[in-house]
């Protein structure tokens, strides 16, 4: 088989490949060559983004369905295959992913000094596992990668990160693997069920997940590296919320319609929480994780409001978040390497001394808390209208979410950036280097763009979100006709099978 | 009493039956014999003859094929299931074997009478694995547990050896004692030891419910409990497992398990399911505390050595939740994850012995600072084993636990599924404790040297690591082959 004809057939295996090999191929560079361990890091990365455009080119925006399926039996006798594909819903989380590899590389440069192969090397294998989490259509090789994400993200938190590493590396883990066990043992119920996963079933075991998600990464996020923080927030989050989108409201339509409720309560409590608390933050780096938990919580509304709007909203808002936090997150890293320190006490009058530094600051501010223009607006919008309609007080409480958001953000931009210059270091500040801004201008280009004209990124889940919604409500009358509503899934299919 | 005639085809075809065990048998012999020759600089030629001895077996169990072959009128037999656990013990045999080429010239072991011991518990091993009679069981554990009883003594001036080696003595003869017991009271009933004779009865002589059979059972079972260590009858665990030399508690923890597990396989398939739930319920309840109870204690342990000890326990439970469902996809994931836990288990111990530097205080847990990313192969291995360990994907370990769990929840047990895995939640942290250790925490003074590595080791430890991540990304065909072995059993 030709290379292209293999590239042609296999594509997405060879994403979900190509930064493995990369990975395996970095074991043999030398461990003190770190400026040519980079840089062929950056390359993968590169390589892998180039390979991923023929997905957007030969996606079919029409199609509702999965496409560039690739099916390989893989433990026959119990049923597992290798399945992979992508659809509407995944596309751009999938882009999102390899788009923000390369940007997050770049920006490592300076950051990471030590141990710098065995850091790319966990960079890469996380890329595989990413990659292989959005593609999946198999639930077993949807957990195997979910699993795989932890081990270099435990490293890439416990080796690189801050003060508190091995407490943040050891939560993170203890946290996600006993929450992902669980799904495990759901994913094994389901397996021997699935011949009637007509939606009977409860969303208990995900309802702690949920709950979790948060809350717990808290710790994580802060005392990650800067790259560690971008990928947490532009993926790693993602992956939680495109689980309960793909497999847990998929399957479970009846109980993830019992549960809206209280999921709509919890995730307009997730945007005021985090509004809240990211308001009276002192470390900015704290100030964005706690805005994260704000966000989910949008995108959390707009995926339980069940409709069209809602659902592209809050996929465009993963995907939305992914660039503005990242960004964000980037912001506070260049600014971390010049002043080792976070506390927005310490700054003050920035952008008098870094004019580009704060342009950039600028529009990635205002892009979080979603001004009209920028990509924020735009998937916050979709998400209320879309929540609006069916929970309505539900959104009237979570515009004042939005609301929120402007008054911390700007609260904080304003004391960092502008007033008198109080602290004399900040004088002698340089301003971003080439290298910090040609990985920050894709993210703001991509921040313009969805902001000004999203109609590409929104045309191609139409059809998927369509056939979703249309699965969805078909299962959950069919299974409402078929058992009373509200009954304890759980506890009746077990007794049953006793 | 009329005399048994003499059948030549039946003393061949039963001694074709245990052509590995006489190979094996032959070798610790051989072995014995060639130490008296062998000038004291060549005493490493005695590790090689057990090396190509328990190889030749290897080849011998293979050229036996899945058939069935029945041995002595029914007292030993080699079947799929047989072949499968011959297969595992005699690798685990061998890999132990190859690590002790280098461990023995460290510590001293380089003795003929260290290999034959070896050897001749292997032997027991096989034994107590294909025996169909509770009689051959009952020789074979013994064989299998008396060179151990030495084994674990063999540091005669390090008073951890000699403590953890009468304390496995006591113990273990008190647990020979009940199995024995066991077995008298089931032959009183049932007029037989053969255990398919004794699962034929169970239904026509109504004998579910007859308190001297099922006291036979209880009886038998606290033996067999004793061997794998279960909770409550584990307390000798940690210091036998601490107190042994580390090659031998790595051969202890992965061979014994194999062979005990797969006598208790054969008598909890055939006989359990006549029984009721009593028996299954109470398999339940102690799979439950072993794993819980090895989980917790190995949570507080700072000695390597004594953390895979309690590690050990907690798999044992593991692997009992695929007994508690005595069916054949609880069978296959227990037989499975046997072998699977051999490699991740010898591999964690060889690891950590070219770490430690001396038996006892080397094998603190702080020792292991910062060797991570001083030797990134060893560190990267450890961290490959305990992964696997604690059942992550795409380790073996991961594949062997959700085949373990499937059964149970296929069987109705989501209770004991979900507590299992909560349980390997909560080891996680035990296991990636060393890793810590490893990579994150910063090295204070000298990081050790690791031991020389000898080729034989290196190839042990590349074998077990290749298994781990082959049987975690295509266990297709094990799965399968343990799949036979279990339906072999049934037949």
């Amino acid at each position: 088989m030709t290379g292209v004809a293999l590239l042609d057939q296999h594509l997405l295996s060879v994403l979900i490949a190509l930064p493995l090999v990369g990975a395996a191929l970095l074991l043999f560079l030398p461990r003190e060559a770190d400026g040519a361990i980079r840089k062929f890091t950056l390359l993968v990365t590169i390589a892998e983004f180039l390979l991923s455009l023929p997905v957007v080119a030969r996606f079919d925006a029409a199609a509702g369905g999965m496409q560039l399926v690739e099916r390989v039996p893989w433990i026959p006798q119990y049923g597992i295959s290798y399945i992979v594909g992508v659809d509407g819903i995944s596309l751009w989380i999938l882009m999102l992913t390899i788009f923000i590899m390369p940007i997050t590389i770049l920006s490592t440069w300076s950051a990471v000094t030590k141990n710098v192969k065995e850091f790319m090397v966990f960079m890469l294998v996380l890329e595989t596992a990413m990659v292989g989490v959005f593609l999946a259509t198999d639930l077993f090789l949807f957990y195997i990668f979910w699993e795989l994400v932890l081990i270099p993200m435990y490293f890439l938190i416990g080796v690189w990160g801050g003060e508190r590493r091995i407490y943040a590396a050891i939560k993170f883990f203890l946290y996600t693997f006993a929450g992902s066990v669980l799904m495990l043992v759901a994913i094994i119920a389901l397996y021997f069920h699935h011949h009637d996963v007509t939606g009977v079933y409860t969303m208990d075991l995900m309802k702690l997940y949920e709950l979790t998600i948060p809350v717990k990464l808290q710790d994580a996020h802060v005392e990650a590296p800067t790259a560690g923080s971008v990928i947490l927030a532009a993926v790693l989050l993602k992956m939680g919320t495109y689980g309960f989108l793909r497999f847990a409201m998929a399957l479970f339509p009846v109980a993830a319609a019992d549960w809206t409720p209280l999921i709509a309560v919890l995730a307009v409590i997730g945007i005021l929480y985090g509004a809240l608390v990211a308001m009276v933050q002192k470390d900015v780096k704290k100030l964005v994780a706690y805005s994260s938990v704000a966000h989910l919580g949008f995108v959390m509304l707009g995926l339980f409001s069940f409709n069209l709007l809602g659902i592209e909203g809050a996929i465009l808002q993963m995907v939305n978040h992914g660039i503005s936090t990242g960004a964000l997150f980037l912001i506070v890293g260049i600014i971390y390497e010049r002043r080792h320190t976070r506390l927005i006490s310490e700054f003050g009058g920035l952008s008098k001394v870094v004019p580009v530094f704060s342009l950039c600051f600028m529009v990635v501010t205002l892009s979080s808390i979603g001004v009209p223009g920028t990509n924020g607006f735009v998937g916050e919008f979709l998400i209320l209208l879309g929540a609006f309609k069916v929970h309505k007080w539900y959104a009237v409480v979570a515009a004042t979410g939005v609301i929120f958001a402007a008054v911390y953000m700007l609260w904080m931009f304003q004391r960092v950036m502008y007033g008198k210059i109080t602290n004399e270091e900040n004088l002698r500040l340089a301003d971003m280097n080439g290298r910090e801004i040609a990985y920050m201008l894709p993210l703001l280009l991509f921040i313009l763009w969805i902001g000004v004209y999203p109609q590409p990124f929104l045309r191609r889940m139409d059809a998927s979100v369509n056939a979703y919604v249309t699965r969805f409500e078909a299962k959950k009358q069919a299974a409402l006709a078929g058992s009373p509503a509200g009954e304890p899934m759980l506890v009746r299919y077990f007794d049953v099978k006793k | 009493m009329t005399p048994i005639p003499f059948d030549k085809a039946a003393l061949v075809q039963g001694l074709y039956c245990i052509l590995p065990e006489l190979v094996v048998i032959a070798t610790a012999i051989a072995v014995l014999l060639a130490d008296l020759l062998l000038p004291e600089r060549g005493k490493k030629t005695l590790c090689h003859l057990g090396i190509a001895g328990t190889a030749i077996a290897i080849l011998a169990a293979l050229s036996l094929g899945p058939g069935r072959i029945d041995g002595f009128s029914g007292m030993i037999v080699h079947d799929g299931m047989g072949l499968f656990i011959t297969l595992t013990i005699l690798v685990v045999a061998l890999l132990t074997l190859l690590m002790a080429t280098g461990y023995s010239e460290w510590e001293g072991t380089q003795k003929g009478e260290f290999y034959s011991l070896l050897l001749f518990s292997t032997a027991g091993m096989l034994f107590m694995a294909k025996g169909t009679d509770l009689m051959t069981v009952f020789l074979g554990l013994e064989t299998m547990s008396i060179p151990i009883y030495c084994l674990v003594g063999f540091h005669r001036d390090r008073m951890t050896s000699l403590e953890g080696a009468l304390k496995y003595f006591l113990l273990g003869a008190f647990a020979s004692g009940f199995l024995l017991y066991g077995i008298a009271l089931i032959y009183s009933v049932t007029g037989t030891t053969k255990i398919p004779a004794i699962a034929g009865m169970i239904g026509d002589l109504r004998l579910f419910g007859n308190p001297v059979f099922m006291m036979g059972v209880g009886l038998l079972l606290v033996g067999f409990a004793f061997k794998v260590s279960l909770v409550p009858f584990h307390m000798w665990t940690p210091d036998a497992y601490q107190g042994a030399p580390t090659v031998v508690t790595a051969f202890m923890a992965a061979g014994v398990k194999a062979a005990a597990f797969a006598a208790l396989l054969r008598v909890t398939l055939l006989t359990f399911p006549a029984l009721g739930p009593v028996m299954t319920n109470i398999l339940w309840v102690l799979a439950f505390l072993t794993m819980t109870v090895g989980n917790l204690s190995a949570l507080l342990q700072d000695n390597m050595k004594r953390m895979l000890a309690y590690s050990s326990i907690a798999h044992a439970g593991y692997i009992l939740v695929g007994l508690v469902t005595v069916d054949v996809a609880g069978g296959q994931a227990a037989l499975f994850y046997v072998l699977v836990y051999a490699f991740m288990n010898l591999g964690a111990f060889g690891v950590i012995m070219l770490l430690a530097h001396r038996e006892d205080e080397g094998y603190d847990i702080g020792n292991f600072t910062g060797v991570g990313f001083r030797y990134p192969v060893l560190g990267g291995l450890l961290t490959l084993f305990l992964v696997s360990l604690a059942g992550i994907p795409p380790t073996a370990g991961f594949i062997g636990k959700f085949y373990l769990f499937s059964a149970a929840v296929k069987n109705g047990y989501v209770g004991l599924a979900v507590l299992g895995v909560l349980n390997s939640a909560v080891s996680v942290y035990y296991y990636l404790r060393p890793v810590v250790y490893m990579y994150m925490l910063p090295a204070q003074g000298e990081i050790p040297v690791p031991r020389p590595t000898r080729t034989a080791f290196s190839i042990a430890l590349c074998v077990s690591a290749a298994a781990v991540l082959v049987l975690g990304i295509a266990p297709r065909s094990v799965l399968a082959f343990a799949e036979r072995s279990i339906l072999s059993l049934l037949m």
